[in-house]
């Protein structure tokens, strides 16, 4: 039978069904990180339970910890110094493999999984982090799970899931220019909705997807969770096997010639057929940028503010208000004629050195506006070391940008850092909601590219006009 | 875990779509290594004058009087989408809330639900309607049953509305059902399967 990626995937995990729907899915990884696994490691603990393969589980320092040069464990967040230490001592204790704050692999769990060769395609890999579906990018089943499910997985290598339905979206034909990964996410949310994915597990293909770097794909994926998917995944080819080739992790030896004969067997059988299939033509998608509080809140860089009554019912009306209230927005205005207080580059969708690279092309020579507030931090201490010896910083530096440590940082507020009250920033991370980056900061979700160029206009800016 | 079978109480209407898990609980309100202690910092953002303040909003439906003791959320579609963060059905639940009726929720958040005894309930969104309907007049005289043995809810007027759980979701609320001592009886099962995993896929397994 002909069968999807997914499909073939969870077959291959499933150790059996359960009564009432279920199935015992088989996990391959776990990777943990100090804001929720420190939770759940030491309510295992309480329970006298064991980690049964500590080999098998990873935990990474990178949600609330502190970003500026010369970090030490006291973060920002009052209470920061002990999620990280109670975390240090709990994985210490299990035994699993810690990447603590100062080695050099630390990074966000998202970055380094894949930088490290943890994750692997046909490989299961959980983490109590919506944005787990990012890995899935190198054709792995990767998904988001609470501190409780943690435990599950490692106390008994499994979870109990409920299998999702299957839907592939295609992205065919050639990305216009100035156009990148972040906006055909986000052109999709805006079309589809941000509940558009629930209940799905979706493959993204395609020519454009198989296009993408994988540093990109990731960032595809990354949003997946946006979309309320059950996870993101992509088929592995010949550019998933080039990029894990020689990482630690990765397979060696005599174990890489099989493992990469297993890879070459992982994807969609052409005769499979998918619950829901939808098509996206690249042509149609430009920068996008969010005008609101939900992912779904999207425009093109040149459009402008919606009209709440264009929802299209009363709660969705009502939502809209809201976002467009809170934004300090009103509809019919251009959205590239606002003016920013901040920009950030950073977080587990756009952090990565492609994404540098991208942002270093549009600030090389020039500044960064007069009162704009601009920081970067790059997803790993590897990435930053690599952006470094390429003199990147230098150029972010020059430009006006600070250039940090590496963390989830101001992505979200748990380090205790904040843009500030009614701030409008302009950001490559995934979230808009209220308050995300700090008490009634208001987020415009974007490209690399579009950030770096609003950061240089002081004004939410089209990035066509700086490549 | 506490169980879950029938359940009255004061429902409380939040119904605006994709009611995310920081609006749930604000990361800056979880600030301690526990599961305790968070039901305080509930819906933070709306629920409070000033960020970290503590001075009731008036106008947030959760500081009416009319809703005091409310047990029972009636949101939007998608509520609970975002971070995956537990934290959001701990702070619910130590707040008192034990049932969320919603067109959709987001999945982590749902099984984070399950896993703490509260019950996820998806109806249409007309529906959700009407039982906001039948309840704002004086809400705590207007209760909702919630029947989980029949699935079904029921309004002060004693109209019914059907809903569907899977079986095995529906069996761990109603028991109280711990998850991983369920699976650590399919102990054996698990091992077989590790080990003939090590034998095809060896390379997944570090030492």
């Amino acid at each position: 039978m002909a069968l999807t990626l997914f499909e073939k995937l969870w077959q291959q995990h499933l150790v059996c069904e359960l009564e009432g729907g279920a199935s015992l899915i088989y996990i391959d990884r776990v990777f943990l990180h100090e804001r929720t696994g420190s939770i759940a490691l030491k309510s295992l603990q309480a329970d006298n339970r064991q980690v049964i393969n500590p080999q098998q589980v990873f935990c990474t320092m990178d949600h609330i910890v502190d970003t500026f040069p010369g970090r030490t464990d006291k973060t920002l967040m009052p209470s920061g110094e002990d999620f990280i230490k109670a975390t240090r001592e709990a994985s210490i204790d299990a035994g699993i493999n810690l990447i603590d704050l100062n080695d050099p692999r630390q990074g966000i769990v998202h970055v380094i999984s894949p930088e490290q060769g943890i994750v692997q395609p046909g490989a299961t890999l959980v983490c109590p982090d919506s944005h787990t579906c990012s890995q899935g990018a190198l054709g792995a089943l990767a998904w988001g799970i609470g501190s409780s499910e943690a435990e599950h997985a490692m106390a008994t290598q499994t979870l109990r899931v409920a299998k999702p339905k299957t839907m592939r979206i295609r992205f065919e034909g050639q990305l216009n220019p100035g156009v990148f990964a972040k906006d055909m996410i986000l052109h999709l949310i805006g079309k589809y909705s941000a509940a558009g994915g629930a209940g799905y597990a979706i493959e993204f293909a395609g020519t454009a997807v198989q296009a993408l770097d994988i540093e990109a794909r990731l960032t595809l994926c990354n949003m997946a969770v946006e979309f309320s998917a059950f996870t993101g995944l992509i088929a592995p080819d010949e550019k998933t096997i080039e990029y894990l080739q020689g990482r630690p992790f990765a397979p060696s030896g005599e174990h890489w010639q099989k493992a990469v004969a297993h890879w070459q067997t992982l994807f969609s059988d052409k005769q499979a057929i998918f619950d829901k299939d939808i098509r996206v033509d690249c042509c149609d998608i430009l920068p996008t940028v969010t005008w609101g509080t939900s992912p779904q809140h999207t425009c093109n860089v040149n459009g402008v503010i919606p009209n709440a009554e264009q929802g299209q019912d009363d709660n969705q009306i009502n939502a809209m208000q809201q976002a467009l209230e809170y934004m300090g927005l009103r509809p019919g205005i251009a959205i590239d004629s606002l003016p920013i207080d901040c920009a950030f580059i950073g977080s587990c969708t756009n952090s990565r050195l492609s994404d540098l690279r991208i942002a270093a092309t549009v600030l090389a020579g020039r500044k960064v506006a007069a009162g704009v507030k601009a920081i970067c931090v790059p997803g790993s201490t590897q990435v930053k070391k690599a952006a470094e010896q390429e003199g990147l910083d230098k150029i972010f530096i020059q430009a006006g940008f600070e250039w940090r440590e590496s963390g989830c940082s101001m992505c979200f507020n748990a380090g205790g850092e904040s843009f500030g009250f009614q701030q409008r920033v302009v950001s490559t991370t995934n979230r808009n909601f209220e308050s995300r980056q700090g008490p009634q900061t208001r987020s415009h979700l974007a490209s690399p590219a579009t950030v770096a160029a609003s950061a240089i206009a002081g004004r939410i800016a089209d990035p066509r006009e700086f490549l | 875990m506490d169980k879950l079978q029938i359940h009255q109480g004061v429902a409380v209407p939040l119904i605006r779509e994709n009611i995310d898990t920081d609006a749930i609980i604000p990361s800056r309100e979880m600030k301690r290594v526990s599961k305790l202690g968070l039901g305080e910092g509930l819906f933070a953002g709306w629920r409070y004058t000033l960020p970290g303040g503590r001075e009731p909003n008036p106008e947030f439906a959760l500081n009416k009087p009319e809703y005091a003791n409310c047990s029972i959320i009636l949101a939007g579609a998608n509520f609970g989408c975002g971070s995956s963060r537990e934290h959001a059905v701990w702070a619910l639940k130590e707040f008192g809330i034990r049932i969320i009726i919603a067109p959709g929720f987001g999945s982590i958040f749902y099984n984070n639900c399950i896993r703490n005894g509260v019950l996820p309930l998806v109806l249409a969104e007309r529906d959700i309607n009407a039982l906001a309907n039948s309840t704002c007049q004086d809400p705590q005289q207007n209760q909702l049953t919630v029947d989980l043995l029949q699935k079904v809810v029921v309004d002060p007027g004693g109209l019914r509305y059907s809903f569907d759980i899977d079986d095995a979701q529906r069996r761990m609320l109603l028991e109280g059902l711990d998850a991983i001592a369920l699976t650590l009886k399919l102990a054996d099962k698990i091992a077989d399967f590790q080990q003939a995993r090590q034998g095809s896929h060896p390379w997944l397994f570090l030492s």
